[in-house]
């Protein structure tokens, strides 16, 4: 028996520091986030003024109204409504481009099947990052510049997520397509009613990675918007950075950030239980 | 009197590259039929299946329902509806929508899809499940759904590919029993693929044995087990004691000489034989009778007991022939005479030249 109560007591001292390594790693992660919290609701005196408080101070309401309405180069709600557009429009854009696409692939014959699917393939190894010169110069020519269209389309074709939708198209068993097939169902038909609906927790999973995804583009909207009322939040935050000798106004930089990240974890929280279930098993 | 068959293939045939699934295949079945195709597993049961359906086209030869050649009609415009192996029951619809899916893809307004799937539901026995999830009903069920969601189409022919292949042994059984009671409450043309002869057996008016893509024979299920027609199936079909032989003479009857040396006298069946021909012999195990202490007449020997398989009705010895060797599976009579026999034992039997059918070897 004593082997045993040792076992017990064992398991209770890992629990222990389970939870202990557990929450010093989530104190490491969540302390600059308190940090700039506690920054945004304090005056622009305080912070500068050594040492740097460390509970939150009286000006929540002021510094986050004031980078609300006016911002530094434009009014942070503003911003957040581009990003907002641009992430929906990129993760609704990718999501509906390739699930097309990989219907396509999956269900139909055509010439040169695999060959798109190939080039498909290829843009996997072509991030934004790499054409960005040549998208621009499209772009531009375009008229694009400064618009949501030149904030979205360059950014939807999306390899990842049709490769996803080929791989889970091709674990539905080909009896469905046949029996939709001989009930008279077109093929759309098909797609929308069986197809789609047993995609949700993929299209779930989809969209919340997209979503931040696009959410977090920073080089693409830092090239193509120079209006400041085009500009997305996540760039927004470093155009606030003084140049020079100006001064930064800390409390609302830091309010700014604060509301940089609600919209992510908005989306996180709520699509989390389909979220998981969608990475966890392909539920058939 | 004649009736235009509800299905007739007429030599089909479907090759893949150089390879011949289905080859020369014809048979009819008439209105109300349920026919089943028996075989073994990659005999080409499912690509014959599916040219009917519409999913493959035939290589050659013709394929009329009802009459009129179906070659040129895609799988939706045919009056034929397929159960599936898996089912391929929509997993994100309710059972309702399931059911009516086929009538939505036509048109029909709500209300009259509703009306008609209640309607078949209650036929298959599920009234009143409309509204709830597929995964909600237990395998057996299931079954039903799938079938109901053909019939509400009424289709002239009901093609069903191993359906019952996914359950287990006990439904199985039971779905045996059910398919056949709803084929007959829907009076629909069945056709049923299946590789397990006793279901066949079972349910059908006609069977058709296939091997290798080609039918051996066509018949009721009592002709194929008493009457088989080649060699293959009086060996797929029901249990059969082989042996191989060859023909001493054709005189009243066959005589011939096993391979291990046993002179039997048997009937033959298929081929016509001449004298030296090598030959398959089949033996029934219910056909070969037992005695303790006196040698029986025709074909006969004497075995040791070698194992008895008990069980209940269906039990079988295992006798070894004392003088040729050879193994003998044999029914054990339910009389209760044969009870108290244990393995070691030495016992008589034999069987009758008119149950000894003999066929062309190769
Ligand atoms: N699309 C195909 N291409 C090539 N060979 C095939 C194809 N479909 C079936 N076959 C072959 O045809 C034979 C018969 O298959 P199938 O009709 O599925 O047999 P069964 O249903 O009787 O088990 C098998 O040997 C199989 O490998
Ligand atoms: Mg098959």
């Amino acid at each position: 028996m004593i082997t045993r109560e040792g076992m017990v007591e064992k398991r209770g001292v890992g629990h222990w520091f389970t939870h202990l390594g557990l929450i010093i790693g989530l104190l490491f992660i969540f302390f600059p986030i308190w940090l700039a919290f506690v920054a945004s609701t304090v005056s622009q005196p305080e912070i500068v003024r050594p040492p740097m408080p460390l509970l939150p101070g009286d000006q929540f309401f002021e510094n986050y109204r004031k980078a609300l309405v006016s911002g530094v180069n434009a009014p942070v709600a503003w911003m957040m409504l581009n990003s907002l557009i641009m992430a929906l429009g990129i993760t609704i854009g990718k999501i509906v481009i390739s699930l097309l696409s990989a219907f396509a692939i999956v269900y139909f014959k055509f010439p040169g099947r695999r060959l798109f699917f190939w080039l498909i393939f290829l843009t996997l190894m072509l991030p934004v990052e790499v054409r960005i010169v040549p998208t621009y110069e499209v772009v531009a020519n375009f008229g694009m510049l400064n618009s949501y269209s030149g904030l979205i389309f360059p950014l939807i074709a999306s390899a990842t997520a049709t490769f996803l939708f080929r791989q889970f198209f091709m674990t539905v068993p080909d009896e469905l397509a046949e029996a939709a097939r001989v009930d008279g169902a077109r093929p759309m038909r098909f797609f929308w009613d069986i197809l789609l609906p047993m995609s949700r927790t993929n299209i779930a999973a989809l969209f919340v990675i997209l979503f931040i995804y696009g959410w977090n583009q920073y080089l693409w909207p830092l090239l193509i918007t120079t209006d400041p009322s085009m500009n997305t939040i996540v760039m927004g935050i470093k155009q606030m950075f003084p140049s020079g000798d100006d001064i930064a106004d800390w409390p609302v930089i830091m309010a700014t950030s604060i509301l940089a990240m609600i919209p992510p974890v908005i989306v996180v929280i709520s699509m989390q239980k389909l979220f998981i279930r969608g990475l966890v098993d392909s539920e058939k | 009197m004649f009736e235009t068959p509800d299905l007739e293939c007429r030599d089909i045939s479907k090759s893949f590259d150089d390879f011949k699934a289905v080859k020369d295949v014809s048979f009819a079945v008439p209105p109300g039929t349920f026919f089943s195709i028996l075989g073994p597993s990659g005999c080409g049961k499912t690509t014959l299946l599916r040219m009917i359906a519409g999913f493959q086209k035939p290589s050659s030869g013709d394929l009329l329902i009802k009459g009129r050649s179906v070659l040129d009609v895609p799988p939706n415009k045919r009056q034929v509806s397929m159960v599936f192996q898996h089912l391929a029951l929509f997993p994100m619809m309710n059972i309702g929508a399931n059911v009516g899916f086929g009538l939505r893809q036509r048109g029909v307004n709500r209300a009259d899809i509703k009306r008609q799937v209640e309607r078949v539901l209650d036929r298959v026995g599920l009234t009143g499940v409309a509204d709830r999830p597929v995964d909600s009903l237990s395998g057996g069920q299931k079954q039903r759904v799938a079938i109901a969601r053909c019939m509400v189409l009424e289709p002239d022919v009901l093609l069903l590919d191993e359906p019952l292949g996914a359950l287990d042994l006990k439904l199985r059984e039971h779905m045996k029993i059910e398919l056949k009671q709803l084929q007959a409450e829907f009076n629909t043309t069945f056709v049923y693929i299946t590789h397990d002869q006793s279901e066949a057996l079972v349910m059908s008016d006609q069977i058709a044995v296939m091997n290798r893509g080609v039918f051996e024979q066509v018949g009721t299920a009592k002709e194929l087990y008493y009457e088989p027609s080649t060699a293959f199936v009086a060996g797929f079909v029901g249990e059969a004691n082989k042996f191989r032989a060859r023909v001493q003479s054709l005189d009243a009857g066959v005589q011939m000489v096993t391979d291990q040396g046993q002179v039997l006298h048997g009937t033959a069946a298929g081929k016509a034989l001449a004298k030296g021909d090598a030959v398959d012999v089949f033996v029934r195990p219910e056909a070969v009778r037992l005695s303790r202490d006196t040698a029986l007449n025709g074909n006969a020997g004497q075995g040791r007991v070698e194992n008895i398989l008990f069980n209940g009705a269906n039990s079988q010895l295992i006798l070894r022939d004392q003088t040729t060797g050879a193994q003998m599976n044999v029914a054990l009579p339910q009389t209760g005479e044969f009870r108290d026999l244990s393995v070691g034992d030495t016992v008589h039997f034999g069987w009758e030249p008119a149950q000894t059918r003999v066929y062309a070897g190769d």
